[in-house]
């Protein structure tokens, strides 16, 4: 089974400051990680592969120090990697990104299966595996938190609702993005740590990937960050205490006088 | 301090600090309450290719030597020095078949204990038979095609958990320490079976059992060398470990010193953070000398070692010897700079304490070890004739 794997380069959360001054993320001197959720797919493709044979391509679109994080997934045991990178790509929304990884997923060709993790911590918009689905035309299952079955042209696997599971099965090729409850990332191996460190790893430019100009970076996306802030606190909050009946009349004249 | 490790060596060293903070840094304390041995810790050690580090790579090892060992063992004592000393009891038991074994028994049994597939343990102590090694009383006889083992050992670490154990017998009583063999015996074997879980003080998570052999037949192929080479087989295999034990010892008295230098920063007495006080400043700068001194000594012996000299029981054995003893005072010193909290089973330089002390008992005591500088210093001496 030939599967492709799209990580993104995430800064490392539980280290990210905020500028007091500025209310904008400290970025500089903060240590980038794979993001968390990716390292679950990474590891599906890794254990699929394992069971089934095949090759796990992994790709991701990112500065030229996303290499790094493309390496980590070598030395875990991916087979191939490949960096989008170019400043053409700078300033991408989803849109463009997922229209990117499409291009570079289509010169990479013949493949049964594209995993994703379920969204970046970053971001957080859970939109870019989706997105790639539709651009591909392929359909797709999110928030994956189990595989069942592989069977000859389709997938069985668990996907994780708001209030419970759900059973899917699904026809290959397809997209999957995964949950961290689906498995255990492993740890890289020496033998292929050697081989990590000393792989090429190409860089595909926008040209490369016969990418359409309109369609990426800042020009091609839909959206745009117009400010990143701290919500402002809420100072307002009060803990009710007492026995059950005094608290919910302190509650009920609370609200009278609120919504009055 | 630059060791001037190599690319690889890095490499090694950086995948087991990662496997022991990530893997086995959230177990530990468990672990130890519940005497459980750390067997996933194991297996990711196994499938990270790091059991074979010091082994041969036509054995599917790494091509590295007992410097590699080292490595590894530091990086996993940092955090727990009861799991750096199953994954180096490892290393002991099979440095046997490593250094003296046929090239069938090389073929047979080195590439599971690389892969990590199988654990091995050394089998010399037994009841007896402590630092007084030639005391063996466990009897290995001839019958045709088999030879035919009978005795019990004791205090065997791994014992119970791994599949190949190499074990000293006598096969000619009469002869004295010149009378013992090396064996191999495999787990399963009818006749060879394991006493109790010990309860011991530290390193809890080990496994440390007896091996009980009753009329236990093994095929006469198992045999380690020749007859009557089980002392010497016993010998070089400990001089060749010892760095092993000392580098137990860097990385538990580095963890403990890292612990106690984060804690100092953090306790606030007299208005202030704790670390503010030369008091407790001049202690952690003695403790951080003695550590790195402690880990020059060992690298430098598992590097003598590495370069194919054969002369390197004393150099071995201060290592092991200053390591372990630096050991013992910087944990116990981690503990006073915690104060109350650090007796406290709650906090983790408690564990380490109790870890440490072994370290100067096992593998030779480190009086055996001051035995074993100052026949040398003597012997060396005598040769100059002056």
């Amino acid at each position: 089974m030939n599967i492709i794997v799209c990580i993104k380069q995430v800064p490392d959360t539980g280290s990210v400051k905020i500028d007091p001054e500025t209310n904008t993320l400290i970025r500089s001197g903060v240590p980038s990680i794979i993001n968390p959720f990716d390292l679950n797919a990474v590891e599906l493709g890794l254990s699929l592969k394992d069971e089934q044979g095949g090759k796990v391509n992994v790709i991701t679109m990112g500065p030229p120090q996303a290499d790094e994080a493309l390496r980590s997934t070598l030395a875990m045991g991916a087979d191939n990697a490949c960096l989008l990178s170019d400043r053409a790509f700078a300033g991408a929304d989803t849109l463009a990104t997922s229209y990117t990884l499409s291009m570079a997923v289509k010169k990479i060709g013949n493949f049964d299966l594209i995993l994703c993790g379920k969204q970046a911590i970053d971001g957080d918009t859970a939109q870019v595996g989706p997105e790639l689905a539709e651009i591909l035309g392929i359909p797709q299952v999110t928030n994956v938190s189990k595989l069942i079955e592989v069977k000859d042209t389709t997938i069985v696997v668990e996907q994780e609702l708001e209030d419970g599971c759900e059973i899917v099965e699904v026809e290959r090729p397809c997209l999957l993005t995964v949950t961290k409850e689906i498995n255990k990332p492993r740890m890289p191996s020496l033998k292929n740590s050697m081989r990590a460190k000393k792989a090429e790893i190409p860089v595909w430019k926008a040209s490369d990937i016969d990418a359409d100009e309109a369609r990426i970076g800042l020009k091609g996306s839909a959206t745009q960050v117009v400010k990143i802030f701290d919500p402002p606190k809420r100072t307002d909050r009060r803990i009710l205490q007492g026995d059950v009946d005094e608290m919910a009349t302190e509650l009920a004249k609370e609200l009278r006088k609120r919504l009055l | 301090m630059n060791y001037f490790l190599t690319e690889e060596q890095q490499m090694i060293r950086d995948l087991a600090a990662k496997i022991a903070v990530e893997k086995a840094a959230p177990v530990v304390a468990e672990l130890d309450e519940k005497e459980e041995f750390p067997w996933e810790v194991m297996k990711t050690l196994a499938s990270s290719d790091l059991f074979g580090v010091y082994l041969p790579e036509e054995y599917g090892g790494f091509g590295g030597g007992v410097f590699e060992l080292c490595l590894v063992t530091e990086e996993l004592s940092k955090v727990c020095c009861g799991m750096g000393v199953c994954y180096a009891a490892s290393a002991l038991g099979t440095l046997p078949i490593l250094l003296f074994g046929s090239d069938a028994q090389k073929q047979k049994y080195l590439p599971d204990i690389a892969a990590g597939k199988k654990l091995a343990a050394f089998g010399l102590t037994e009841a007896n038979a402590g630092s007084d090694a030639a005391a063996v009383a466990t009897t290995a006889v001839r019958d045709n095609d088999s030879y035919v083992l009978n005795g019990t050992k004791q205090w065997i670490t791994n014992a119970g958990e791994a599949e190949v154990y190499t074990v000293i017998a006598i096969t000619d009583k009469a002869k004295g320490i010149r009378g013992a063999s090396a064996f191999i015996v495999e787990k399963g074997t009818p006749g060879f079976s394991f006493g109790q879980k010990e309860k011991k003080m530290g390193i809890r998570c080990s496994a440390t059992r007896e091996l009980v052999f009753q009329d236990c037949r093994i095929p006469k192929e198992n045999i380690i060398g020749r007859e009557g080479m089980g002392f010497i087989v016993a010998m070089k295999t400990l001089d060749r470990a010892r760095p092993g034990v000392a580098s137990q010892g860097v990385g538990l008295a580095q963890g403990a010193l890292d612990h106690a230098i984060r804690y100092s920063r953090e306790r606030v007495q007299f208005g202030q953070a704790i670390s503010s006080f030369q008091a407790i400043q001049h202690m952690l700068a003695d403790m951080a000398t003695q550590t790195e001194a402690a880990r020059a000594l060992t690298y430098a012996s598992a590097r003598m070692i590495d370069s194919g000299d054969d002369s390197i029981s004393r150099e071995a054995a201060m290592a092991k010897l200053f390591a372990t003893d630096v050991c013992m005072k910087v944990t116990t010193d981690a503990v006073q700079i915690f104060g109350g909290y650090g007796y406290m089973r709650e906090y983790p330089v408690e564990k380490m304490m109790r870890d440490a002390k072994i370290l100067q008992i096992y593998e030779g005591t480190n009086q055996i070890q001051r035995n074993v500088i100052g026949l040398a210093l003597i012997k060396e001496m005598a040769k100059k004739k002056v």
